[in-house]
């Protein structure tokens, strides 16, 4: 057990890491991430739409397009244009309901609080845990339990029922797998997650595969590979905003550092993040410098060896003249330089259901 | 026997000395995926960091034990970085030293006594 943002997570159970990784990537795992925070943004009008519109002073993303039912990647930026957390936004019908990462949770309902007040009101939730439940064989534990949720695809959000429970059901998650993640009132989630540990397919995971599984999906962790330092841009993440809301768009602009953030989705930004895929064994980790020839051109932010991958992968900022995929570098690890190459994110191609 | 404070155990062989880490060591560093192994024909002193094991969790350095000189090393750790979760103690040897004053050795605990270190 290790303390992570006031919570003491497991890194890994019995198995290990490695084979826990294996595991969701073949099976089902199950994590607890009941850390992160989850927050309602409930209109005072009554008409969601008031509380998109709120939401997207805040975020770069098109929130007002989101349809019932429907979830969507965002961020919240900052007057610099960086990036202040990112997070879950999902269309709940009569209110926004959106899921941030624990270290960032005061912070966000804070900034939620001062900026949207006068549209809605901002509910964090205290009561529910969430659970993650990732992997090709989520979906078939998951429906002995609620059938429906074999007919929802990537990104759908239903409210469904479990034995009298409410769950509030996502098709998403963070390890680039198929899955679910899971709302569950507090005094449910025990329950709940016996229920599905009860089954063949599906085994407990730690923050160690959790780290590993999202990287091999080429997904940023906040406070390592995106924070107020780096923006959308720099951070590859222009699929993340929307065309309504680039230069041009109907609603363009209109979010905390827009003007820098515009100009870097036309012009670029002086450095990009990118995948490293080291030539030898070693794992070139968070911190590693990055040359070319002599010059420092970059720097690693999460790096680890890839179970599924099996071989050592990074993330790293590199100066844009050096992020082509197909690029050779190289890392210092320990006083020596090894070579990598610039590769293509993510490192194992997504298994949604889509 | 002897095993080390720094989780290491020793084995004399004649005049040499293997080296590996122990099962408890093993256990705490979890899948070990990477392993970078000194020079073979270096003279190394006692406490010199001469190995790097990285595991799935983070990077450790193996220390050398004794002084004296290194004669050879395990290069199968390299190909299978793994066989240091799956035999410690016998096959994922790390490396031989040549050791002139073998009663360096004489400090190190016996099995008893690690075990009762590691608690």
């Amino acid at each position: 057990m290790v303390p992570f943002a006031g919570y003491e997570m497991p890194v890994q159970y019995a198995p290990g890491v490695m084979k826990e990784h294996l595991w969701t990537r073949e099976n089902a795992g199950l994590f607890d991430v009941s850390h992160m925070g989850q927050v309602r943004l409930v209109p005072h009008s009554g008409d969601v739409a008031d509380a998109a519109r709120a939401l997207e002073t805040l975020v770069p993303v098109n929130i007002l397009g989101l349809a019932e039912g429907r979830q969507r990647y965002a961020l919240f930026t900052n007057d610099e244009g960086g990036i202040l957390d990112d997070l879950m936004v999902t269309n709940a019908g009569d209110h926004i309901f959106v899921v941030v990462n624990a270290a960032c949770k005061a912070d966000d309902i804070a900034h939620m609080t001062a900026h949207l007040s006068d549209a809605v009101s901002v509910q964090p939730i205290t009561d529910r845990s969430l659970i993650a439940l990732q992997g090709p064989k989520a979906e078939t534990a998951l429906a002995r339990l609620v059938p429906d949720v074999a007919e929802m695809r990537f990104m759908d959000a239903r409210v469904l029922d479990w034995d009298g429970t409410p769950l509030w059901i996502s098709r998403s998650g963070y390890t680039g797998e198929d899955g679910f993640e899971i709302s569950v009132a507090d005094d449910r989630a025990t329950d709940l997650a016996q229920a599905l540990l009860d089954m063949d397919e599906v085994e407990p995971i730690g923050l160690g595969a959790r780290d590993s599984l999202r990287l091999e999906a080429g997904l940023c962790l906040y406070g390592n590979d995106i924070d107020t330092a780096t923006t959308p841009v720099e951070a590859a993440l222009e699929w993340a905003i929307q065309k309504v809301r680039r230069r041009g768009g109907e609603r363009e602009g209109g979010f905390p550092g827009a003007d820098v953030i515009l100009d870097q989705l036309e012009n670029g930004a002086p450095r990009r993040r990118v995948g490293l895929l080291p030539a030898g064994r070693a794992p070139m980790r968070a911190g590693t410098e990055i040359y070319a020839g002599d010059e420092k051109v970059g720097q690693v932010t999460s790096g680890a060896y890839g179970p599924s991958l099996e071989a050592p992968m990074s993330m790293a900022y590199v100066a844009t003249d050096h992020a082509e995929t197909g690029t050779e570098l190289e890392g210092d690890v320990r006083g020596k330089r090894l070579p990598v190459t610039v590769a293509d994110l993510p490192f194992r191609p997504a298994t949604f259901k889509r | 026997m002897k095993y080390t404070e720094d989780h290491e155990w020793l084995r004399v062989d004649g005049d040499l000395v293997i080296v590996g880490i122990t099962e408890h060591a093993s256990e705490q560093l979890g899948d070990v995926v990477f392993v970078e192994l000194p020079e073979t024909e270096t003279q190394v002193a006692k406490g010199d960091e001469i190995c790097v094991i990285e595991s799935v969790k983070a990077a450790s350095d193996i220390v050398a034990p004794v002084d004296g000189e290194i004669v050879e090393v395990n290069e199968a750790l390299t190909d299978n970085p793994g066989l240091v979760n799956e035999d410690p103690t016998g096959e994922a040897w790390f490396f031989k030293m040549k050791v002139e004053d073998m009663s360096q050795l004489d400090d190190f605990m016996s099995e008893d006594e690690y075990k009762d270190m590691i608690g």
